[in-house]
């Protein structure tokens, strides 16, 4: 191979990732970050690194110039976009090509062919794969509704808006063209009809520039949401049932990538109905997120394969076989039960028990794999995309898959951050998922939202106990003995006042637990005769509890208070770290409850902050442009004062 | 290095009957204890918890550093009288913020806190402790002051209350009063005698005489908040350090005080990382007989109390009704002074009398096991010069400086009680088992002595002696006896610092050991003549 040296323009686990199989290929590495990510695995794992300084997407890894310079300046020949960021920019493409550099992946014409989704979609029709008709926003009734406004440049649901009332069609388009001009420079949209139940199915493609196109097999990926995958499997349950059809897709898919000489790896995405019926969506041009439940049934290592065809070499005449089933999940930072807002802060740890490989093609008939872009304490900041880490398990069955990914997520310990891992649970092992019976409306259908854990006690018990034991002791005496008994120990966690008292003849005030040991670390409860063994991790005031079948945070509430510590009531705190972009009152004014206070822009959508009740607004502690917090304090509304009625 | 063996059988009938009678005694000092956690009773506590006030030992687990232990003093204080069980105040060694400090806390449930001449003496006794153990003192006050009927008797004693305070004071031993009610008259000196106060708002009220007095006394109209609030002493008589917004709040301040004081133990640290006993502390039960003239070997006591039970006896082959030699317990060495068959002869008295100056020599503190009759009697031993020997034992235990720790086990009659460092020879702390038993002689001997006596005045007179009466008079005497050498009435009567459960000697000895190592730890360097 001419590749000697790769530089992925690209941060968290996609570099790992490629940084993996230039490591097994002897090949060397080189990272670029930002400044928030000059610690992060990707970088520390690159032989060599390039900072790119600043923050904002748009300043660093959005930056093809500095990604060039960088790739010659550590000596890199060949450059991996990934996903995201650059990876489906044909400048940028040409910029690497021009630069004498190797480009890996498909030629800048091909991702001009499928940047535009509008283009793209004429083009397909012309190599006869089914499309959907495009709509003219202006010329919509209410017989075309629902509609779904796409950025023409998008990706990753960003920029994305289903319309169900003509009303709001205007507005909606606007905010559709705000967010992919944020997202993405491009506030292009278009508008084509949505089809709310369908079916997720892609196709894998891998095409040599030498005349060989594979279709290495579909993945299905129904499970979204906000137009953002979140399970994702192959092979697909639908396209196993409806005789035909996988020959159908593999014909469209490969008709797709020829009609544009594709080479390289990519995906060409398709809505399905339940009878099978399929019309192409949109065609990616780089390695998909979830190729590795492709690599996981098929052996495949996709990202060798990109490296091999940008080297020049000939793809075999045809793909491996398939064989068993993979599901992937992404484990997100961010909070479902809140409409999915996105979390940010810092991750102390990400455990999952019984990972069998990371990051690589594993030929084994079961396993497990994590590829993740987050060690132990990371902060999970603002500026990128939530996503932690993608967990891949796969077996000879579906059912075998879906159970042991579902094991390893409930026993998972994830620290730090709310995420959606508990839904993760409950979506492996809901009848419906488990019958394959799988589509766009999942989370509008089922209700996947509850925590594992439904009575949190016995968890804050064990936290409490945890915690005792972990107490700097001067004297090896028992915990808070007493010659006279009184009062029990106490310890308020979140919302569990635990008392308790351990005495000679064992743990007092909890009929039907008894206390078998306890540690720092673990503790061993016998809870109505079964022992449950529960690991205990703390930071700072922060303590999570976690058991094969799931887990609970909870945060220690001090001792004392300090008044001077104390919030003014009628505070609003931000509910997520971000910047204002937009104050709608000022101090002194009156506003009536759920009227708009200010706005927040974080992880490139827009929250409304609304008064908490009628009053006026007395404190106004930040402007317009200001980087908040979680936490910090926007707004102070000073409420009317109670009437003597509401008093009563 | 010896490690001790044991020959307790937990299997033994006879242990367990040993083992029944101490349990059953245990449980009613859990009930005499549960008597002074009642405080005033169900219907004060209510009204306490509704005026939103915590109760005393509320306040002391808020205090406290969480998981620390607390070692409570004199908690059968007023034990057989007709005061409430506790005396109204609670004390005792715990740890605030790192602190090990002596915590005195009135139980307004109890005639608003008013002290009583027990309370007097508890308090008194604690004042001591952290006088002679250099341990800060934190006063929780509320108290109405001195419980009138009872005032000649507390009035005038009472004044050390104060007198302790600043002398502690003077002893570079920092005092701390968190006030959250009443501290009048004379009570008010306790936050004036005090390095550090904290008043609890719209709570606190210390004045020496109040609206009515001064009403009375110069015609002025006045109240309560003027007088003596937390307002008024923080902002304008400045009696007050600290302002506290409520109870909870004056305990943080409080927490934050002691974690200023900059404070260090003067006594040498332990060993770190002690290893426990290698038997049994249940066995400590089946140990003891049920009849205290069954004497045990004390060796079984201390292996179950020492590091490792790991002991090596000094003169093990001379004198061997004591017990001495060197372990380490929760770190700390100690010297151990052990009856093991009750008697006191010369040769025991002698080489305790060595074993303590040694334990000066190498400044090691020295633990004393009692159970005891006494110094052997009869026409050999009085020729053989015992009161001589007593008088050196007695000597020495008085003379040493380094700490002593006692825990009555068994019996403790007679000068063996003083011998073996009882109450008034100024053990640090001292700690009874619950079926020990103290007095001048046994019940028996001590009524077949007045029965033998006035046999003899009655033989003198030439009279017939009334047998019906003498041992009506026998009976009597010794069942008066018997319930005043009991644990209880002894404890009540403030002549230990707590009876416990004999499982807990180990931890209450650690916490004890620790305690007195916030003071330096020195041998003596004279003595009283030894008559040889």
């Amino acid at each position: 191979m001419s590749i000697t040296r790769v530089l992925v323009a690209n941060r968290g686990e996609i570099a790992r990732r490629v940084f993996r199989t230039c490591r097994d290929l002897g090949i060397g590495s080189v990272a670029v970050f930002s400044d928030p990510d000059a610690d992060a695995p990707h970088v520390r794992e690159a032989d060599r690194a390039v900072r790119l300084p600043g923050a904002a997407a748009a300043d660093t890894y959005l930056r093809a110039d500095l990604v060039v310079a960088a790739a010659r300046r550590a000596g890199a020949d060949a450059v991996h976009p990934g996903y995201g960021f650059l990876s489906e920019n044909a400048a940028f493409a040409q910029a690497v090509i021009d630069a004498g550099l190797t480009w890996i992946g498909p030629s800048p014409e091909a991702i001009t062919a499928m940047g535009s989704k509008i283009e793209s979609k004429k083009v397909m029709a012309a190599a006869g794969v089914p499309v959907l008709g495009e709509l003219d926003p202006a010329a919509l009734t209410a017989d075309d509704l629902p509609v779904l406004i796409k950025a023409s440049a998008g990706g990753g649901g960003r920029g994305m808006r289903v319309v169900t009332d003509l009303d709001q069609l205007a507005a909606e388009v606007e905010r559709a063209q705000a967010e992919a001009h944020s997202a993405f420079g491009d506030a292009t949209v278009f508008c084509e009809p949505y089809l709310s139940a369908g079916r997720h199915i892609e196709v894998q493609v891998m095409g040599d520039g030498h005349g060989t196109v594979w279709a290495v097999g579909e993945r299905e990926c129904s499970i979204q949401r906000r137009h953002q995958k979140v399970v994702e499997e192959s092979p697909a349950p639908l396209v196993e049932r409806v005789d035909g059809m996988r020959d159908a897709l593999f014909d469209a898919a490969r008709a797709a990538a020829k009609a544009i000489d594709y080479t390289g790896a990519g995906t060409v995405e398709f809505i399905a109905d339940d009878a099978g019926r399929f019309f192409f969506l949109e065609m990616n041009t780089r390695l998909q997120v979830e190729h590795p439940v492709t690599e996981c049934t098929t052996g495949l290592d996709l990202v060798a394969l990109q490296l091999a065809v940008a080297d020049g070499e000939r793809l075999a005449q045809d793909p491996p076989v398939p064989h068993g089933h993979a599901i992937e999940v992404r484990l997100y930072a961010e909070d479902p039960a809140a409409d999915w807002a996105p979390q940010s802060g810092v991750l102390h740890r990400l455990a999952v028990p019984g990972v069998t490989s990371e990051f690589a093609v594993d030929s084994a008939a079961a396993g497990l794999r994590c590829d993740s872009g987050v060690g132990d304490e990371a902060t999970v900041s603002v500026h990128y995309d939530p996503m932690l880490a993608k967990i891949i398990a796969w077996a000879p069955t579906r059912a075998q898959a879906a159970a042991r990914l579902a094991a390893a997520l409930a026993g998972a310990e994830v620290h730090g951050i709310t995420t959606n891992r508990d839904l993760l649970v409950n979506v492996l092992r809901h009848k419906a998922f488990l019958a394959g019976d799988t589509d766009t409306r999942f989370f509008d259908e089922h209700d996947v939202f509850a925590p594992l854990v439904a009575d949190t006690a016995p968890f804050a018990l064990a936290a409490a106990l945890a915690i005792d034991a972990g107490r700097a002791r001067t004297l090896d005496v028992p915990s808070g003995w007493r010659n006279v008994l009184s009062d029990p120990q106490s310890l308020t966690l979140g919302g569990h006042e635990v008392r308790w008292r351990v005495t000679r003849d064992g743990l007092q005030g909890h009929d039907g637990v008894e206390l078998i040991r306890a540690a720092p670390h673990e503790v061993v409860l016998d809870v109505d005769g079964v022992h449950r063994r529960f690991a205990v991790h703390r930071y700072g005031e922060l303590v999570h509890v976690d058991t094969a079948d799931g887990g609970a945070r909870f945060v220690i509430a001090p001792r004392f208070v300090d008044p001077s510590d104390q919030l003014a009531a009628g505070s609003l705190l931000a509910p997520m770290p971000g910047s204002v972009v937009r104050i709608a009152v000022e101090v002194g004014q009156r506003v009536t409850a759920g009227a708009p206070v200010l706005w927040l822009e974080a992880m490139k959508m827009q929250h409304q902050i609304n008064a908490p009740a009628d009053g006026v607004v007395s404190e106004l502690p930040v402007v317009v442009g200001e980087q908040i917090e979680v936490g910090a304090v926007l707004a102070v509304v000073e409420p009317d004062a109670a009437t003597e009625e509401d008093r009563q | 290095m010896t490690v001790l063996r044991t020959a307790v059988d937990p299997a033994s009938a006879e242990f367990a009957a040993n083992r029944a009678a101490l349990l059953e005694k245990i449980a009613d000092l859990d009930t005499e204890h549960a008597k002074a956690v009642a405080g005033g009773g169900e219907k004060y506590v209510t009204r306490h918890h509704d005026r939103g006030k915590l109760l005393v030992r509320e306040r002391i687990e808020l205090l406290l550093d969480p998981g620390s232990p607390f070692l409570e003093l004199s908690p059968l204080a007023a034990w057989g009288t007709d005061y409430t069980v506790g005396a109204s105040v609670v004390t005792g060694i715990g740890r605030v913020n790192g602190v090990e400090c002596v915590i005195n806390g009135s139980d307004p449930t109890v005639r608003g806190g008013a002290s009583n001449p027990y309370t007097l003496k508890k308090v008194l006794r604690a004042n001591q402790i952290a006088l002679e153990n250099r341990l800060p003192v934190i006063g929780l006050v509320e108290s109405g002051g001195a419980d009138l009927p009872t005032q000649k008797e507390i009035f005038i004693p009472g004044g050390q209350m104060f007198r302790d305070l600043t002398r502690l004071s003077a002893a570079g031993i920092p005092t701390i009063a968190l006030v959250f009610g009443n501290s009048t008259a004379g009570g008010a000196y306790i936050p004036g005698m005090s390095d550090y106060v904290v008043m609890v708002a719209d709570r606190a009220k210390v004045f020496l005489a109040g609206p009515p007095l001064v009403k009375m006394a110069t015609g002025e109209e006045s109240d309560d908040e003027s007088l003596g609030g937390a307002d008024m002493h923080s902002r304008i008589s400045g009696l007050a350090d600290y302002f506290a917004v409520d109870e909870q709040d004056a305990i943080r301040i409080g927490r934050d005080i002691v974690g200023r004081l900059n404070w260090r133990k003067h006594g040498p640290a332990p060993k770190p990382d002690p290893a426990p006993p290698l038997h049994d502390v249940e066995d400590l039960l089946g140990i003891v007989p049920t009849d205290l003239k069954v004497p045990f070997d004390p060796r079984e006591v201390i292996a179950r109390i020492v590091d490792g039970s790991d002991f090596d006896e000094f003169k093990p082959r001379y004198g061997a009704s004591l017990v001495t030699g060197w372990a380490n317990l929760h770190g700390y060495p100690i010297g151990i002074l052990a009856n093991a068959r009750g008697v006191l002869f010369s040769e025991e008295a002698q080489k305790a009398t060595q074993f303590i100056q040694l334990a000066n020599r190498a400044d090691t503190p020295l633990l004393f096991l009692q159970n005891t009759t006494g110094y052997m009697v009869g026409k050999e031993y009085e020729q053989g010069g015992i009161i001589k020997h007593g008088a050196q034992m007695i000597n020495a235990v008085s003379n040493s400086t380094v700490p002593h720790l006692t825990v009555t086990m068994g019996a403790s009659y007679g000068a063996g009680n003083y011998g073996m460092c009882g109450r008034a020879y100024g053990p640090r702390l001292l700690f009874t088992w619950p079926a020990a038993k103290s007095a001048v002689m046994g019940p028996a001997q001590l009524a077949g002595v007045l029965s033998i006596v006035a046999r003899q005045a009655a033989s003198a007179r030439g009279q017939q002696y009334d047998e019906a009466a003498d041992e009506q008079m026998r009976n009597y005497v010794e069942k008066q006896i018997e319930e005043q050498s009991l644990a209880p009435f002894l404890s009540g009567m403030l002549y230990d610092d707590a009876v416990i459960d004999p499982r807990d000697t180990r931890t209450v000895l650690g916490i004890a050991l620790s305690a007195v190592h916030s003071a330096p730890v020195q041998g003596a360097t004279g003595y009283g003549v030894f008559r040889t």
